[in-house]
């Protein structure tokens, strides 16, 4: 077995990933690669309208045609009531999340699920959905946060009212919800300021942009039991949102993960299986549907674009006095936009005595926006870093120093009410500052930016077992998709508890009847979480191992010790009896007791939160506005590696989106609120020859409450980007963009305009 | 005695603008039963979406935690990531 600086045999080692032959041979099942015998196709007709009231819809001819098995509307689904929106636990908002997937009276946005149809084949489908007749009214429509927020504005909702503020308005308005966050007198801090920087910044709403488009098998049977295969980011998710909006028994529904090609907190909720039900049920088949690219752009959820204003205040050595924000985000169709936590997360990284974050969650005419990679954080990170940078511009002092002066660490109040834990944001700044990257020298035009951002990470509902197989072989089964390498990072926790070699442990994600809930794969949670159950379930087979050394040698389990993989006995007083490993008790379970095995359940809490810091360098091509990335180097904490490679691929993963972010992503419309750029050669994502390969650096703070240390890593990397691309584009140009995308056009525009 | 911070929003609804209050409790259910009697209404509001910060660690389901004597619990929106 290998060696570890670290003290452990498997922690921190770069293990064969599980899932990787199938993946790289094309033998992984994806979402769409799954049939059934007899199946049928399902489509769905979509609104071309961003904003109309639903006179009518005549599915009579679709019906007719010949091969089309079952058409449903709205009117198929159960309508919820706003006093069981939110019921059960951990509810989404069920009547929002109906609205969305089936247009009930209006629709709401280009692309809102209007009608479905099932038939034999995909052109016959196809035809009958043209056949549908819907008459619309069509209605003004807004797709900016800013015109969404005027008095004059169309009204999406007649239903919303803003909450938050006092008193509750008697209109109805597209704001949904204003929330304030805020620590000491802000006005004071600002009085007390040398220097004060205050810039607006505004944000596009971007796709999360998963290569696999979401895709469904549904099967109900004549007795009301479903069987769902389905790519998604929490089976167990699929099962109860599909289960609330058809109600249905929970215990009726069984949902089978495939491989997911991607989800970035975009598959954390259902827009095809409950419709593929509802078809299933009606036409007594079982129904495949998978979305095509444009679909995926116009019908699911992007995350959030934005509008901000950010001040801070400073004395002349650095020490921040004041920082306040106000964020407008848009939350598409329905309430929703992760501005909270926006809020929450955008001065975190810094120690401020007077903080005011206020924000607002406003409905427009787009997609309803979802999760995306730490929801909210980039976008006030975009604009808070931006505005550090403009301070360490006025005050004459080097960037990454000035956040080294505000660094929040241990016993910084956050403005969001906590006091942080054990942090390890300062130990990234350092790594950032002793790295051969921020002292490479830079040529004409380019320009080099730094950038922090603070995530949360989360925990939750988690259930596994691990089970000692006849051979000594090792299954550790568990309920949440892996997406991005729980996989491999299960089989070495496991590993290291039973002390056995890797290639002995296999992981499975179960169905949703194989293991107890589990929350969905979102929030950084995963090795967290279910590796903290897996660990629980681990060291209890290590105790049964033990106890069935102890029959066998006829002595006190007390005895036995459990080492490198084997039962031995504890001292000498124990008794002389040679190992026996984890193979020879398993060989002998039946006459020691029985299989070996441990199930487990807990909903577990305490993430350690994680910051991140990141250095960019540009190249800014004078003639065509073209940025290119030249270097970019991530710095991250967290906590402790289990797969550094995984780990790595995370922090890659998350720059390479972010830069997207920066540069290039966003939904354009057209005037009568249109999507004009629903496929990925107009929606323009990074691809390899974008970008250098992204350097890496592991900070390793361990959070105290995990048994190995571990902090999410999955959200944190996407935070920085885009202030970090910002901040050296105003070095290499010594010009400040503080609206994304910053696009060659945009770039050009600035540097013609001399702004 | 925990030291329990809310927000300005929670504060300006229920506890006339204070956002830090002492209660004596062992443990979340009771910490929040007892901000139930000195200021009706806020129990219901606590216990729906919300999630605590127990001295620093982050809790989204948090009635079974224990409070320390010296604890800081501080209430604030729960916590969805990607």
């Amino acid at each position: 077995m290998p060696g570890n600086a670290n003290g452990y045999k498997w922690i921190g080692t770069r293990t064969i990933r599980p899932d990787g032959v199938d993946k790289v041979t094309g033998r992984a099942t994806f979402g769409a690669d799954f049939s059934l015998p007899g199946m049928l196709v399902g489509r769905i007709l979509r609104s071309p309208h961003a904003h109309a009231r639903i006179l009518s819809i005549d599915t009579s001819k679709a019906e007719a045609l010949p091969g089309v098995k079952a058409v449903v509307t709205s009117a198929d689904f159960p309508e919820i009531p706003p006093s069981e929106a939110m019921k059960g636990s951990s509810p989404p908002n069920y009547r929002h999340l109906s609205q969305n997937l089936m247009a009930r009276e209006k629709v709401l946005y280009d692309g809102h699920a209007v009608a479905a149809v099932a038939a034999t084949s995909g052109t016959i489908a196809g035809e009958a959905l043209s056949l549908i007749d819907v008459k619309y009214e069509v209605l003004p429509h807004v797709t900016d946060v800013l015109e969404a927020m005027k008095p004059d504005a169309p009204v999406l909702h007649d239903d919303l009212f803003t909450g938050g503020v006092d008193p509750k308005p008697d209109k109805p308005s597209n704001v949904a919800k204003r929330v304030e966050f805020a620590i000491g007198d802000i006005e004071a801090g600002f009085a007390e300021a040398d220097v004060i920087v205050e810039q607006d910044y505004t944000t596009e709403g971007i796709h999360q942009g998963y290569i696999e488009p979401h895709a469904v098998v549904a099967n109900m049977g004549e007795d009301g039991q479903a069987t769902v295969w389905c790519s998604s980011q929490g089976h167990f998710m699929v099962r109860q949102y599909c289960a609330g909006l058809l109600n249905m028994n929970i215990g009726d529904i069984t949902v089978t993960p495939a491989e997911i090609g991607g989800g970035f907190g975009g598959k954390t909720t259902v827009y095809l299986e409950p419709v593929a039900l509802l078809l299933s049920r009606k036409s007594g088949r079982a129904i495949k549907m998978v979305m095509t690219r444009d679909e995926v752009f116009r019908g699911t959820g992007p995350t959030s674009g934005s509008a901000m204003t950010i001040k801070i205040g400073a004395k002349k050595d650095g020490k921040i006095t004041a920082a306040e924000a106000d964020l407008k985000f848009f939350a598409g169709a329905f309430p929703g936009a992760p501005v909270h936590l926006g809020c929450m997360c955008g001065f975190t990284p810094y120690d401020i005595e007077n903080v005011k974050a206020v924000g607002f969650d406003v409905v427009t005419n787009r997609p309803k926006a979802i999760s995306y990679r730490a929801p909210g954080a980039p976008i006030a990170a975009f604009a808070i870093e931006s505005a550090m940078d403009e301070l360490a511009n006025e005050l004459n002092i080097e960037p990454l120093a000035l956040r080294e002066i505000n660094a929040a660490r241990e016993g910084t109040r956050t403005a969001y009410g906590p006091t942080l834990g054990v942090v390890g944001f300062e130990e990234t700044l350092e790594a950032a500052k002793s790295h051969p990257h921020f002292s490479q020298p830079l040529g004409p035009d380019q320009g080099r930016g730094i950038a922090s951002g603070y995530w949360f990470n989360v925990g939750g509902e988690s259930s596994a077992s691990v089970s000692i197989n006849e051979d000594g072989s090792v299954t550790v089964t568990s309920g949440a998709p892996d997406i991005g390498g729980s996989r491999a990072s299960l089989v070495i926790m496991a590993a290291e508890v039973l002390g056995v070699d890797i290639d002995q442990v296999r992981a499975v994600i179960g169905d949703t009847n194989a293991t107890g809930f589990n929350r969905h794969t979102g929030g950084s949670r995963v090795t967290f979480a279910l590796g903290m159950v897996v660990v629980d379930a681990a060291e209890e087979c290590v105790q049964q191992l033990r106890e069935r050394a102890a029959k066998t040698w006829d002595i006190d389990v007390e005895a036995v010790v459990w080492e490198d993989g084997a039962a031995r006995p504890a001292g000498d007083n124990a008794g002389k009896f040679e190992p026996l490993t984890l193979g020879d008790i398993a060989a002998k379970t039946p006459m020691t007791g029985g299989p070996i095995s441990s199930k487990k359940s807990s909903n577990v809490q305490g993430p350690g939160p994680a910051f991140g810091t990141h250095i960019c360098d540009v190249e800014v091509d004078r003639e065509t506005g073209q940025v290119k990335i030249l270097r970019y180097t991530a710095i991250q904490d967290a906590g402790r590696a289990i797969h550094p490679g995984y780990v790595e691929g995370q922090m890659q993963g998350g720059v390479a989106q972010g830069i997207g972010w920066a540069l290039n992503e966003e939904y354009i419309y057209d005037e009568d609120g249109r999507l004009q750029n629903s496929g990925f050669l107009d929606y323009r994502i990074p691809v390899a020859s974008d970008l250098p390969m992204i350097d890496t650096v592991i900070v390793e703070v361990p959070n105290p409450t995990h048994p190995y240390g571990v902090r999410g890593v999955g959200e944190i990397p996407i935070i920085p980007p885009m202030a970090a691309v910002a901040n050296a584009i105003e070095d290499a140009v010594g010009m400040r963009l503080t609206d994304l995308p910053m696009s060659p056009p945009k770039v050009l525009a600035a540097l013609s305009n001399g702004e | 005695m925990a030291d329990v911070v809310l927000s300005r929003d929670l504060a300006r609804r229920f506890t006339n603008g204070e956002t830090q209050i002492s209660v004596e409790a062992g443990t979340m259910r009771a910490l929040v039963r007892e901000l139930e009697t000195q200021f009706p209404g806020i129990g219901a509001v606590l216990g729906d979406g919300m999630a605590v910060a127990i001295d620093g660690q982050i809790f989204q389901d948090f009635f079974l935690e224990e409070v320390g004597p010296n604890s800081e619990v501080c209430f604030l929106p729960a916590i969805e990531g990607g």
